[in-house]
């Protein structure tokens, strides 16, 4: 006997909206809890090594956009130096082209991802901004052995668990995640 | 005696809470009743199809990804099929399958995508959208694992795919695999006989078979007519031939067999993925092809069953490293044609539903 | 318990006269005045964060949870807001009626409050046709939905407020049919007497009118699913679409004092008031309030919302036979047992209405359908 029509099919609809009163709601607090990034992300800056770096601008011939500039002179040794190496992080649509192409592995993908700033001149990034420091470090993406040291995804299957592992700084949490 | 009234020109704008992007629908109504409709678009227009003339053909891939920029894997899967087509690559047997895995993934978050807007445009108040969004928040970390990005993935390559899946991808595709009939059945649960929705949807927006097939509809729009017609069971691309799935097809072509066939798609995506898991096999995941390739003088057109509809890509190669001409054939302005002829004679509710119930997505329609 | 005689005895002429409130009648007025001015600020700014923080539970996320601990004072961040925004009127409007028409919507919906009993004899003024005066009271609200809609300038807003002053009229008819049910039960329109005749809570003895009086009230408040003329997808925000500042914000409180309103009356007329066993009784009448508002929001959460037609259509094909069956089952009921109801026609009632609905639903058709154009 089918019972279409008569009020079943949104009582039984409500039945699921009311059960997940119970279930833990999939809310991630930020600032106070933050999600491990993939250990691959492609964060929206770019880190040069000055030593891996021999200015053959396979990197700037990559770019879909064109974001990077590179200017070279010739040195003894029969090498280029490079003198400028600029990237306009504001045109950069982050898809790692550069970071597959570079045949010495200089150039690494960010890992951070909260870099906006307040003012358009400080997105054009010179060699000095783009050097790897404690605020800037690289991730995995087409390095290997990068992405081996990075700490793996949380995903959201695991979510559970990593929040009891995460130290919470949000005093007034009641008891039963409220 | 009838009353004497006069039609009035309403501007459904481009700039509106529910038009699924910048579309503006220029209505005629006469009280409540649409009479009838014109659709202009073009607000999204950024000229990809000029712009990949002017890189490399790897460097296309990025600008396809922003096409219709809910589905990006299909998007570039389609174009690097054009590419291979016109240079004669093959591609490693793993990258197939990687391909096809990340193509059925990226067809289940995109019909979740698409079923929530609609539910919302009928009114259920973002209920079922953030229940599944919380679903293709799962997708999206699973993408997110494999090539960094959770919108817009610059993944497939002429040759294969760029980077090899990491040790915690199968594990958590398999964890997610298992548990995503059991959320379909609960949408299925909250939505499914709701009789408020069987009122709204059922009989409203109706494309008849004949004209779906003559405006060259795709997608589950043409499936919801009645048409059984798949590109990945008619002109198999990639390895589809090797796995075992079925088309579902509506009767009527009403907004509620769209919904349904895109719901029943959804577990048949999962069942392709559970195959494609299993024969998985090793090897390389990318050939080798130079980094900027020139493929021969030619022209190949390669299309692909996407989430909303048939995705094609005409390439016409002169021999150089950039494309002489990218055109493509987005599935989204194809099915947007019918819209005027579904329209008429409902209500402006209707005509909200129905809007919704095609699935757009103003990218490819703008190009 | 001299209150409740004094006011019983008094009956209709006079409102009720309390001889041991010092200073007499005014002072009466003065203190129910203020208690329900606070009742109903403080309630509707609990109903608000209620319903974000309910909303937010029943889809898996948190509600706001920023402003003052646990976001309690999210609706005092709200009104701060709203107040110091700029004050828009549209060029081209009346002036006049778009100044008026918040004012016009939200003093009938606080009106109502004068006559509900908050606990044995609690209540501003105990007229002896309560009822009756609440639903006179709640067709100005429409009044003023029309003036705002008209006052816009704005074809969105006209037709947002011309859906909404049909959807009102028409289901004004269901909603007095099914009171006129409880009425019948009860023998008084007094709202007071209502509560004290309910020894049995009257949503047992009147289940088919309950069910028709919360749909109806739904509607006439414009919650899902008949929010169609606030349907944010459709008409953007249909008739307070030009409105900002201060008299949005009045709009937005109509809207939470309807529902308090209406919520404070299904308590009263179906689920026996202040009546209960342990707590005191002003307690209970909080509590049956806010689970009336749960399900008011729980049922916004889960369905989708109707199309104009199918709402009058629904109103005049299906509420109306039912309530007009509903009021002459009742009027037989009480012709053949005179002398009180017994319990075993609660079982009689609920097999009526589950006969009445299975019947309806398979024979009537929700309206509209394509027009030839």
């Amino acid at each position: 006997m089918k019972f279409e029509r008569y009020g079943i099919g949104i009582a039984k609809g409500m039945t699921v909206t009311f059960r997940h009163l119970f279930r833990k709601p999939v809310t991630t607090q930020y600032p106070e809890e933050r999600l491990t990034v993939s250990r691959r992300t492609r964060g929206n800056e770019l880190i040069w090594s000055k030593e891996k770096c021999t200015g053959c601008a396979t990197c700037a011939k990559t770019c879909p956009q064109g974001v990077i500039e590179i200017i070279t002179s010739r040195g003894e040794d029969n090498n280029y130096i490079v003198e400028k190496f600029e990237v306009d992080t504001g045109y950069c649509i982050s898809c790692g082209l550069c970071v597959e192409a570079c045949p010495y592995d200089a150039l690494f993908m960010g890992y951070a991802y909260e870099r906006a700033k307040y003012c358009r001149g400080e997105l054009m990034m010179a060699k000095e901004d783009l050097l790897l420091s404690d605020e800037k470090q690289p991730s995995g993406y087409a390095r290997p052995e990068v992405e081996a040291a990075l700490p793996q995804q949380t995903l959201l299957l695991d979510r559970a668990e990593y929040l009891d592992k995460v130290k919470k700084r949000w005093d007034l949490r009641l008891p039963f995640g409220f | 005696m009838a009353i004497k009234t006069e039609p009035f020109v309403l501007n459904l704008g481009p700039v509106h809470p529910s038009t699924h992007g910048v579309f503006r629908m220029r209505t005629t109504l006469d009280g409540e009743v649409v009479v009838d409709m014109e659709p202009v678009f073009g607000y999204l227009h950024r000229g990809i199809e000029k712009l990949a003339e002017e890189r490399t053909y790897t460097g296309v891939i990025p600008l396809t990804d922003r096409l219709d920029y809910l589905a990006s894997m299909s998007n570039n899967l389609a174009y690097v099929l054009a590419v291979e087509k016109l240079a004669g690559t093959t591609v490693p047997e793993r990258a197939e399958y990687l391909r096809v895995i990340m193509a059925e993934l990226q067809r289940i978050a995109s019909h979740l995508i698409a079923v929530g807007a609609f539910l919302n445009d009928c009114g259920a108040f973002m209920t079922p959208i953030l229940y599944m969004i919380r679903e293709r928040e799962k997708i999206l970390d699973l993408f997110d694992m494999v090539c960094g990005q959770r919108l817009t993935y610059n993944y497939m390559r002429v040759g294969g795919v760029s980077h090899d899946i990491p040790d915690e991808f199968l594990p958590a595709l398999d964890k997610f695999v298992r548990r995503m009939p059991g959320f379909i059945d609960e949408y299925d649960r909250l939505l499914e006989k709701n009789e408020i929705l069987l009122v709204r949807a059922k009989g409203v927006g109706i494309l008849p078979k004949e004209l779906a097939i003559n405006i060259s509809a795709g997608g589950p729009v043409l499936r919801g007519s009645g048409v059984k017609w798949d590109i990945r069971k008619a002109d198999p691309y990639s390895v589809y031939d090797r796995f075992e799935f079925d088309i579902p097809t509506g009767t009527v072509g009403d907004c509620y067999d769209r919904y349904r066939v895109r719901i029943e798609e959804m577990r048949q995506s999962v069942r392709i993925i559970k195959q494609a898991m299993e024969q998985l096999p090793l090897g390389a995941v990318k050939s080798e092809v130079p980094h900027l390739i020139r493929p021969p003088v030619g022209e190949a057109y390669a299309h692909i069953e996407a989430p909303k509809g048939e995705l094609g890509f005409y390439l016409v190669s002169d021999n150089s490293i950039a494309p002489y001409r990218c055109a493509i054939r987005a599935p989204s302005l194809i099915n947007l044609t019918a819209l005027r002829d579904m329209v008429r004679g409902w209500k402006v509710a209707d005509a909200i539903a129905t809007f919704g119930s095609i699935d757009i997505c103003m990218g490819e329609v703008d190009r | 318990m001299t209150i409740v005689e004094t006011s019983l005895g008094l009956g209709g002429r006079l409102a009720a006269l309390p001889p041991d409130w010092p200073g007499g009648y005014w002072w009466h007025w003065l203190v129910f005045v203020v208690i329900i001015l606070i009742f109903v600020v403080v309630m509707v700014m609990a109903f608000i964060y209620m319903e974000r923080r309910g909303l937010g539970r029943l889809q898996a996320r948190l509600g706001p949870n920023r402003a003052g601990p646990f976001g309690i004072l999210q609706p005092v961040a709200d009104a701060i807001k709203v107040l110091l925004k700029e004050d828009i009127i549209p060029a081209k409007g009346d002036k006049l009626v778009h100044w008026l028409a918040p004012v016009v919507a939200f003093v009938p919906a606080l009106m109502i409050f004068a006559v509900i009993p908050f606990q044995d004899g609690a209540l501003l003024v105990d007229l002896n046709i309560g009822i009756l005066y609440i639903v006179a009271i709640s067709s100005v609200a429409a009044l003023g939905v029309f003036m705002a809609g008209w006052a816009s300038n704005n074809k969105f807003s006209l037709l947002g407020a011309m859906r909404d002053v049909a959807q009102v009229v028409s289901y004004e008819i269901p909603l007095i049919l099914s009171i006129a049910g409880v009425v019948l039960v009860a023998g008084s329109l007094s709202m007071n007497k209502i509560v004290e005749a309910q020894s049995v809570p009257f949503i047992l003895l009147q289940p088919l009118g309950f069910l028709i009086f919360f749909m109806a009230a739904c509607a006439e408040v414009n919650r899902t699913p008949f929010d169609l003329l606030e349907a944010e997808s459709e008409i953007v925000a249909g008739f307070h679409t030009e409105y900002s500042g201060m008299k949005f914000a009045l709009f937005y409180l109509v809207e939470y004092t309807e529902v308090l309103a209406l919520s404070a009356i299904i308590t009263t007329l179906f689920l026996s008031g202040w009546r209960g066993p342990l707590l005191p009784p002003f307690l209970w009448f909080l509590i049956k309030v806010v689970a009336v508002f749960f399900l008011i929001f729980w049922v916004r959460s889960t369905i989708p919302r109707l199309r104009i037609d199918q709402v009058m259509a629904f109103a005049w094909k299906c509420l109306l036979p039912l309530a007009l069956i509903n009021l002459f089952i009742t009027g037989l009921e009480i012709v053949a047992l005179p002398d009180g109801l017994p319990w075993f026609l609660i079982f009689v009632n609920i097999a009526i209405m589950a006969v009445l609905i299975l019947l309806w639903s398979r024979f009537f058709r929700l309206g509209g359908g394509r027009v030839e154009v």
